[in-house]
């Protein structure tokens, strides 16, 4: 049996298979079709202090090998997620990580101060949305902007916090340095590409935002890209993401320097995904004799 | 709680029944046995350049079979590569989804009088399923299908014809009276304790205020961009009247708390 665990932070996580923010819920939905304590952590997706009304629809749009979306952050609010959302996470064994998002640095600091004494394991700080007006993407671009968001929310937060960069931006080292010198426990990486989609028949634009966050595997050879820049550029641990739909997808990030992979999209063509993800991960080590996960984190650079 | 499975449903047939309408029946003994006349499945392409599943409405099973039949138009490449599966070839699924029509309300809601079903186009499929599940639960009940086509080349008309009387309307008036499916309503005095439809919102928007004017209760299936199709990503949501219980906005979701909602939950 080779090892699959691997630590984060100070936290360890049974394999490094973990969800995206925005593409799972909480997991309630996906818990019929994934035992979510086969996944190395759940990722739920954003939450704001109060509820959010999100985007008017249509949100979404397919684009080849690829979706945009702009769901513009509907959450429920803090309350309801630490009655509902939070204890459903607790039946299960698996780490659980709380992406936070706000409108400005105090949504952003309450809601951390709101999951202080929750049973939250890891925070992933929404900086990169770039579907909502104020925030998200705001904070993102601006490394120091990033540095600052950081350090207050540093202060105020009880559990490991990791910064989820944008790629939308000219250097992703930059914002990544920006996040570790705040004080970062991690980072995350990377979020939605910007894009557009023109529905020629309506001569409009298909999304009621106009633009949206591309996913999907079409992005992922940027994504490779910018995690294998982060992770060099930084001593923090870097969890990647950007179009992983298959272990093979997952290995790359790794092999790239992440510790931890999320997956997003990929739940939307296979809601089976992750738990496959993860035992096409185990099956390679066996196959090729790789006693240990760890060995292959950043194997690139060796 | 675990053990939902996207499945490989292998097609028995697949056909053009009208220009671009196509039917296909797919085997699969579980969606069958549990579906419920107004859900849907969510249907996969074989190309994973068009990643996300075409949710469609179930428009009518057939337990002995095991069978599910989808009625579907080609509109873009998804539903193109769908009209192209031959027999014995298979396509990958998951479903029942949403919610569906729950009949013993609707037959409390009629209160004795008629249920009347009204399709648009491509919301003709899933009202078959449902005045065949009513007629299957009543055999007594009055019911009306008022059906609304682009032409005279129609589709499932005849299937309706099995349980249910039938009224036309058309945009160009080569069959039944030309105009739309309320205009149906008024000309030939159709008159229902319930209300269930399904088609393009401006016609929902209609059998929405028609219901509000003549104190019938109906329901509407809604149909938005999908991307889950099990209610976990909020791309599908429709507006509510109350704050909803689950959101905490005035949004639910198309996916899972619909398609099926009662036309005064919502707003169009």
């Amino acid at each position: 049996m080779c090892n699959m665990s691997v630590e984060f932070a100070g936290l360890s996580f049974k394999n490094p298979v973990i969800t995206a923010s925005g593409t799972f819920g909480s997991g309630i939905e996906f818990s019929e079709f994934v035992d979510l304590n086969r996944l190395g952590g759940v990722v739920t997706k954003g939450v704001a202090v109060t509820p959010w009304e999100g985007n008017p629809t249509p949100r979404i749009a397919e684009t080849y090998g690829g979706m945009l979306n702009a769901i513009g952050l509907q959450n429920p609010g803090m309350d309801v997620f630490l009655s509902r959302d939070l204890p459903f996470l607790e039946n299960y064994d698996t780490v659980k990580i709380v992406n936070v998002c706000g409108k400005s640095k105090e949504e952003y600091i309450e809601a951390v101060k709101r999951l202080a004494e929750s049973s939250a394991d890891m925070l992933e700080i929404n900086i990169s949305c770039p579907n909502v007006k104020e925030g998200g993407i705001a904070f993102g671009q601006n490394p120091l902007m990033v540095e600052d968001i950081t350090a207050s929310i540093k202060k105020v937060a009880k559990q490991p916090v990791v910064m989820k960069l944008s790629p939308n931006v000219t250097d992703i080292t930059e914002t990544a340095r920006a996040a570790e010198a705040g004080g970062a426990d991690g980072i995350s990486l990377i979020n939605t590409l910007t894009g557009m989609k023109i529905d020629i028949n309506r001569k409009t634009f298909a999304l009621a935002n106009k633009t949206g966050g591309l996913s999907g595997p079409c992005i992922k050879p940027v994504a490779v890209r910018m995690v294998w820049q982060a992770a060099n550029a930084v001593k923090i641990p870097v969890i990647g993401m950007g179009g992983i739909a298959s272990f093979e997808d997952a290995l790359e990030f790794i092999m790239a320097g992440a510790t931890l992979v999320s997956v997003g999209t990929a739940n939307f063509r296979n809601p089976h995904v992750t738990e496959e993800i993860v035992e096409g991960i185990e099956d390679y080590l066996e196959r090729n004799n790789i006693s240990d996960i760890r060995e292959l984190i950043g194997i690139v650079n060796r | 709680m675990t053990g939902r499975r996207k499945v490989s449903a292998q097609i028995r047939e697949n056909g053009p029944i009208a220009d671009g309408i196509y039917s296909m029946w797919l085997k699969s003994d579980e969606i069958s046995a549990t579906a419920k006349a107004g859900q849907f499945i969510s249907i996969y392409t074989k190309d994973s350049s068009r990643l996300l599943p075409r949710p469609i409405s179930i428009c009518e099973t057939d337990p002995k079979e095991g069978t599910v039949r989808l009625v579907y138009r080609v509109s873009g490449e998804g539903t193109r590569q769908f009209s192209l599966y031959g027999e014995n070839d298979t396509a990958e699924i998951l479903g029942p989804l949403g919610n569906g029509y729950c009949l013993s309300e609707l037959n409390k809601a009629a209160k004795g009088r008629a249920l009347t079903v009204v399709g648009g186009g491509i919301g003709i499929p899933p009202m078959l399923g449902l005045v065949k599940a009513y007629r299957e639960n009543y055999p007594e009940a009055e019911i009306n299908a008022v059906l609304g086509y682009r032409n005279s080349d129609t589709f499932l008309d005849e299937d309706f014809k099995k349980y249910s009387k039938v009224f036309y309307a058309s945009d160009d008036g080569s069959i039944g009276i030309r105009g739309n499916v309320i205009d149906a309503i008024r000309h030939f005095g159709i008159e229902s304790g319930v209300i269930c439809a399904c088609g393009p919102k401006p016609m929902l928007k209609g059998i929405k205020k028609y219901g509000e004017e003549t104190d019938t209760v109906s329901y509407v299936s809604l149909e938005e961009k999908m991307a889950c199709g099990i209610g976990a990503c909020l791309a599908c949501v429709c507006k509510t009247k109350e704050t909803d219980s689950h959101s905490m906005v005035n949004n639910r979701r198309v996916c899972k708390d619909g398609p099926v909602f009662k036309s005064d939950e919502i707003e169009l």
